[in-house]
Order: C-alpha cells, then structure tokens, then sequence
C-alpha cells in the first residue's frame, strides 16, 4: 500500500492550467489504471484525466471549478500494490505537434509564472507590485528579482488594482501584458462598473482563451484584407442534384463548405506563402496542409483541424467536417483534432454573413471566411443573369504577405470553384 | 611588480618570513636539500642552513608532532606535508592537540604552527595524490584553514598564516603552482585570516568557491560575459572560519547562488556555506542555492576520462552558471 499523488496532466503544448469541470469518481471509490477520474477543461480542449495508477481514490484535493496549474495535486490515491508506480504517471502528456513548434517557441513555457521565490515576494510586498501584471524572463517565464528589480529602479510599477475590479481585471490585462511584453504599459483606464441589474459574467475558460488569442492576434498581427466575389451556380446545381443521394449512401450531408475546403486546399498548394507562420527574424512555410475549421457551439468556438486537406477527396473533407462538428457538440474534442492548423477556412455564411473581416488564428498567416451564397443578377455578355453568389473574404498578415500574391491566391481559388460543375468535380 | 607563479610566491613567502623572524623554521619531507618535491622550499636549505630546514623521517605524524611541540615552546614552524593525502596519520596531532591547545590550557599555551599541504586533482596523480581534504577538519574550532587562489593571496595569506598565534592549515593546490601566474608585489604585504574576497563584480549570479576553481569561475565567467551575464565572484580564501558577512552579502547581491568545490559534494565546506545563506538570505533568494562539486565517490579516479569526470573544470562551471543566470 502506497499514496501516490494525481497531478494536473499536461495536455497540449502551450496549456499550463486545466480547469477541473467534474469528479467521475469521489473518495473511497475504486479505479483501475487509465479509468477516467475527472473532466478537465483547458485552453484548447475537454479532456478525461486518466489515472496513472490501479487503487483507491483517497482524498480529492482540487474542487470542481478550480482552475490548476499543470502539476499541481488535484487528488490522492492508494495504490493497491507498490509494484505498479510512477511508470505511467506521465501517460496524459500529450507530444507537441510538429507543426506548431514554432508557435511553442514564441508562447513559450509559462509553468514557472507563478512560482515566486522568497525575493521576488518581499519585494512585491514591499514596492506593491501586482505580480499578475509582471512579465517573468525567467525560465518557463518565472518573475525573477531583476525583473522586478528593473521595474522598481525604471519606477513604472503595476501596482494592485482595486479589489472590486480583481479578479476579471487582473486575468484581461494578464493577456496584454504577456501580448506586449511591457510591463510598464499597462492601460490605466478605469474598469467598467455594473449597474443594478445587469447581468456580470465570469470570464473562464474558452471565453477567456478566446478573448486572449483574439487580443493577441490583432495587437501583433497587421490585418489586411481582400475579398473577391465568386459565381458558384454551377457548383450549387450540382451539388443540389446529388446530395440527396448521398446522404442516402453516406449517411451525412454534403455541405458546400466540404467543396471550398477543397478548393482552398489546392490553392495553398499553388500558393504555399499563405500556408506559413511569422517567427520574429524568419517566415515558416509550412509543407502540411492542414486546414482549422471553426465549429461554434453554444457560447463556446472551436477550432479543429483537417489534416492534409489536400490529399483528401471532397467526400473525405465532408465526412471530416461532419465528424469534427458533432465531436465538437458532444465536448468530445481531443487536443490533437485542435493541433497543427496551418490556415483556417471559417464558414460565416452558415449565420447568413455576406462580408465579414476574420481575425487571423494566431499563428496562422491567414484566414478565408467563405460567405453565404445569395442569388443575385449578376450581368454575364451584356445580360441580367440569376446567379449563385458568394464572398470570400480573406484577411491576411501582412508581414508576411502582400497584396500582390493573395490577388492571386484569390482568383486561383475563384476559378477553381468556378469551374466545378458535374464533369469536372470528383467528389470521390 | 613582478609576475610569479603560485609557487614562486610560496616561496617568496617563506623566504621573506625566514628572513623577518628566527624563529620560524621548516620541516617535512624531502623539503631541505632537494628543496620539495615540488620545490616549494627551494633553495631555502642553502639559504638558511639545516637546522632552519630538517628534512624528516617519513612519518607525517611527527611532523606534526614535532612542530606543535616547537611551536608550544615559542618557535614557528612550517610543516610541509608532501601532499595532503598525507595528512592522515597526523590528524590526531593536529586536532586533539593543535588545535585544542590554547582552550584546554585556559589560553596558558598557544600553538602558532602552520602545516601546509598541496591538495587537489587534474594532474594525473590518482588516488593518494588528487584529494580535497579541508572538510576534515572545518568543523574544529581552534583550527583555520586557508585556501588561496592567486599567487599574490598566496604570498600574502601565507605571511599571515606564519604570524598568526594558532595552528592553520595551508592548502594550496598542486595544479596552481605553475598554472597560475600573477603580479605579485616585492615588499612586505599581509593579507587578513579569515576575510573573503571579491574576485569578479557582477550582478546576474554569485559564485562562491575557492582554491584553483576561483581560477575557473573566472573563465567561464569570462565567456558568460559574452553573452551579458555578468557573475559575481567570491573566493572565500579562508574556508575555516567561514567570512559569515562577506557570504550573506555576496548572497543578498544577485539572490542566485552557485558554490563550487573540487571536493566530494556531501559534508563539503560549500553545505555549512549553503547553511549561513539559507539562514541569513531567504528573503533575498530568488533561485535554490546550487552547488557544483566533486562526485560522492571515494577518491579521484587515475583513468583521465574518469578523472575528467571527477575534475571541476571551467566548462562544468560555465554550464552550471548558465543554468542558473537562466533560472
């Protein structure tokens, strides 16, 4: 007989806290290795926390809705043997994708924020330094006594915000702090206060992620955008002519979105500079095609990924779509559906958009927001025409790319789509 | 101001004191007419004739032995351990009677005797030849024990050690004597038992060591510099007793400290350092007090690979220094 301790799981690169949704199991209850102990929620995704041993759940430490830091106690177990320890206790971590090495690099590990060393408190205490607005330079970006030694001797100190403001204030500017990486500039404009009435809402989880990446990406990335008008009528007379049958054989709908995902797909293979990333001194084209989809669902958005989307039918990229969607409703997203995406292709039109200006997933180069397709009369050889339109609208970064080459990345995807009708599409 | 190797300044030293004060005389093994086996007392036979420097039996006890009883009786001598390794058989000379003399007499008797020894590795000289011993006795109070790095600290300490009323153990390391040169003024100069020394103003990481690894803290501080960390180094010189406040300062400077020692980890001098930082200096600790020192295995290995694997050198340092400015 052994206690063992359950830590937090890593579970993705980039998450350093998970948020403990619910307890499967209570103390006194039995569990076998890798049975699912609790429902986590982290910044990428809902997770099942395996347990690392067989035994007896002692005492659960971490309360439902607590938010922990990866590695921190959420829970002790007694281990039915001493034999069958450790090994295993680090089955959760999750590999870092390749694709998103880079992306690692510039998050960097954060796991080391909130150790504070005995120096760095006095000081705090000292000088009223709110911590939680202190970027660290330390290892896994741990405040260390010169950084706040640098802050006290520039004067520009962050001190604690008033206690009715604390805890959404503190988590927001937190996210443009470590955005910006200056400490002294921290926005000095008073909080909003409620009134009577009105209805306060926590920011947690996926609404704070969210709120966090969209920060991040307009702040570093400079937005451009484009949008190019496309004739689809005959992509939608075929796809209307054989999506009955289709859903009969395959069981799920044929969208149109499945055909500009394709459509995308080989356009980025044409044209590989939008398939990239910025990284400080160099761009990273990327050679995998994988393409982030975003899946709204309630008050949550999520962003799965089509992997290789190029080297996929559109019936392929159909059933994927379908299969990340109804993943994505049932909270049963893995955080690798959410890694690797090299672009996103973002449906607007599904809510009835016909412009929308995306905001680019960080970090991403670029994003398309394929509209609604609105029939409209369109003037073809001097003639009023009824015709199947819709707008894609393309924001792009432009460090890394210019008007020039997503012109043509356009009206590559434009004619493609164009052109498919019932003998040029295979949708097999 | 002259530039001496560490040995010439040992000379130089006990030549000047030979000089200065009759009463100081030497003694140990092989030190008269061949001057040393290291030819630390060179030419100091000649100089002083050899009834001011006996060469004795082979027996470090007497040595020892000899030399506290000259020592009780008003004389200063200088005993010469061929190597520190040595020590042993004379362990009991020195602790239960030098250094416990001047308490059990109720400070009737006294015993200025200074015993120096060359200590430490890298040189290819194995077991009986390579170790550290100052931990044995940095827990006997009535002992001091120094440990110079540089010729000029090494003339100067051992000037002090020869005028100080009670026994001090003089290590200096075999691999400094010719390695390390250094100015090294000609006239009378005395350095305090007991004081640390600031070797390198920084203000990213303390090193606290001493003995030849000063000598590689400064190296690799050197290549840190490149890339604009800046270490700070304190050489403790005397490890026996520990300058308390020169420590707690060079600690509460940068809050990240490295110790260094060529001896075995466990026991050594760098953990009663840790100690009085850890006592001192929470508040003004920003990382866990790290030591670098030898590995917890018995002895310096004769194989260079292992050998290498037990030696501090700068490159040990220099990614342990790293390390730590990063933490």
């Amino acid at each position: 007989m052994a206690t063992e301790k359950i830590t937090m799981p890593q579970l993705g690169e980039s998450v350093t806290e998970g948020t403990i949704s619910s307890w499967l199991v209570k103390a006194g209850d039995h569990v076998n290795k890798y049975d699912p102990i609790a429902e986590v929620m982290t910044d990428k995704v809902n997770a099942e926390v395996p347990s690392s041993f067989t035994g007896t759940i002692k005492e659960i430490v971490a309360a439902e809705g607590e938010t922990l830091a990866v590695g921190e106690l959420i829970c002790y177990i007694e281990t039915s043997s001493a034999g069958d320890m450790k090994a295993t206790s680090d089955t959760a971590n999750i590999e870092t994708d390749s694709n998103e090495s880079n992306e690692g690099v510039q998050l960097s590990d954060q796991s080391m924020k909130k150790r504070y060393s005995p120096a760095v408190l006095r000081l705090a205490q000292e000088n009223n330094i709110n911590l939680e607005q202190v970027v660290g330079t330390g290892r896994g970006g741990r405040i260390t006594r010169k950084d706040l030694e640098k802050i006290i001797s520039t004067g520009q100190i962050p001190t604690t915000s008033a206690p009715s403001a604390e805890s959404n204030s503190t988590s927001e500017q937190e996210v443009v702090q470590s955005n910006t990486s200056k400490p002294s500039q921290v926005s000095s404009a008073p909080q909003p206060t409620s009134q009577v009435g009105d209805l306060e809402i926590p920011v947690t989880g996926v609404r704070k992620i969210i709120a966090q990446n969209m920060v991040r990406s307009k702040t570093e990335i400079p937005h451009a955008w484009m949008t190019v008008e496309v004739d689809v009528t005959d992509l939608v007379k075929y796809r209307n002519k054989i999506k009955t049958e289709f859903k009969q054989t395959e069981g799920y709908n044929l969208t149109y979105f499945a055909f500009f995902v394709k459509a995308v797909a080989q356009g980025l293979k044409k044209f590989p500079q939008l398939n990239s990333t910025w990284a400080g001194d160099k761009i990273i084209q990327r050679k995998d095609i994988n393409l982030s989809i975003a899946v709204a669902k309630d008050q949550e958005l999520f962003v799965p990924v089509i992997k290789h989307a190029d080297e996929k039918s559109i019936k392929g990229i159909a059933r994927e779509i379908n299969e990340l969607a109804q993943k994505a409703r049932t909270n049963k997203l893995t955080a690798d559906d959410m890694q690797g995406g090299t672009f996103t292709v973002n449906n607007t039109g599904s809510f009835g958009s016909v412009q929308s200006m995306g905001v680019i997933n960080h970090p991403q180069a670029a994003i398309l927001q394929v509209e609604s397709i609105v029939k409209r009369p369109v003037i073809i050889n001097d003639m009023f025409a009824a015709r199947d339109m819709v707008n894609l609208c393309l924001s792009l970064d432009h460090r890394i790319l210019d008007g020039l080459i997503c012109g043509q990345f356009l009206a590559y995807v434009k004619e493609s789509l164009e052109n498919m009708n019932e003998t040029t599409v295979q949708v097999y | 101001m002259p530039v001496m190797s560490y040995i010439q300044a040992v000379t130089t030293a006990l030549r000047e004191e030979m000089q200065r004060d009759e009463k100081v005389f030497i003694l140990g093994e092989d030190v008269g007419k061949k001057g040393g086996v290291f030819k630390a007392t060179e030419g100091l036979y000649d100089e002083f004739g050899e009834y001011r420097v006996l060469d004795t039996p082979l027996a470090e006890s007497a040595i020892a032995g000899v030399g506290i009883g000259a020592a009780m009786y008003g004389m200063r001598p200088v005993a010469e351990m061929q190597f520190a390794d040595f020590i042993m058989p004379a362990v009991n000379q020195i602790i239960s009677e030098a250094a416990r003399i001047r308490y059990r007499s109720n400070n009737d008797w006294d015993c200025p005797i200074v015993i120096r020894a060359p200590y430490g590795g890298g040189v290819h000289g194995a077991l009986y030849h390579s170790q550290s011993v100052e931990a044995i006795f940095a827990n006997q109070p009535g002992l001091k024990i120094v440990m110079p790095s540089t010729p000029y600290d090494a003339k100067g300490l051992l000037k002090a050690a020869i005028r100080d009323n009670d026994p001090v153990l003089f290590f200096e390391h075999k691999r400094a004597y010719r390695l390390l040169k250094g100015e090294v003024p000609t006239e009378d100069y005395v350095l305090p038992i007991g004081k640390a020394d600031v070797k390198r103003e920084g203000s990213d990481i303390t090193i606290i060591t001493y003995g030849l690894c000063v000598h590689f803290a400064l190296q690799a501080a050197e290549k840190l510099a490149e890339d604009g960390i800046e270490a700070h180094i304190l050489d403790l010189r005397t490890v026996y007793p520990l300058d308390k406040e020169a420590i707690i300062e060079a600690a509460k400077k940068t809050g990240k400290v490295l110790l260094v020692t060529e001896d075995n980890k466990e026991g050594s001098i760098l953990s009663e350092v840790a100690a009085i930082i850890s006592e001192n200096c929470l508040f003004d600790l920003d990382a866990p007090i790290q030591r670098l020192a030898g590995p917890d295995i018995p002895a310096m290995p004769y194989a260079p690979t292992m050998e290498k694997f037990f030696m501090m050198n700068p490159d040990k340092i220099e990614k342990a220094m790293r390390e730590l400015a990063e933490f």
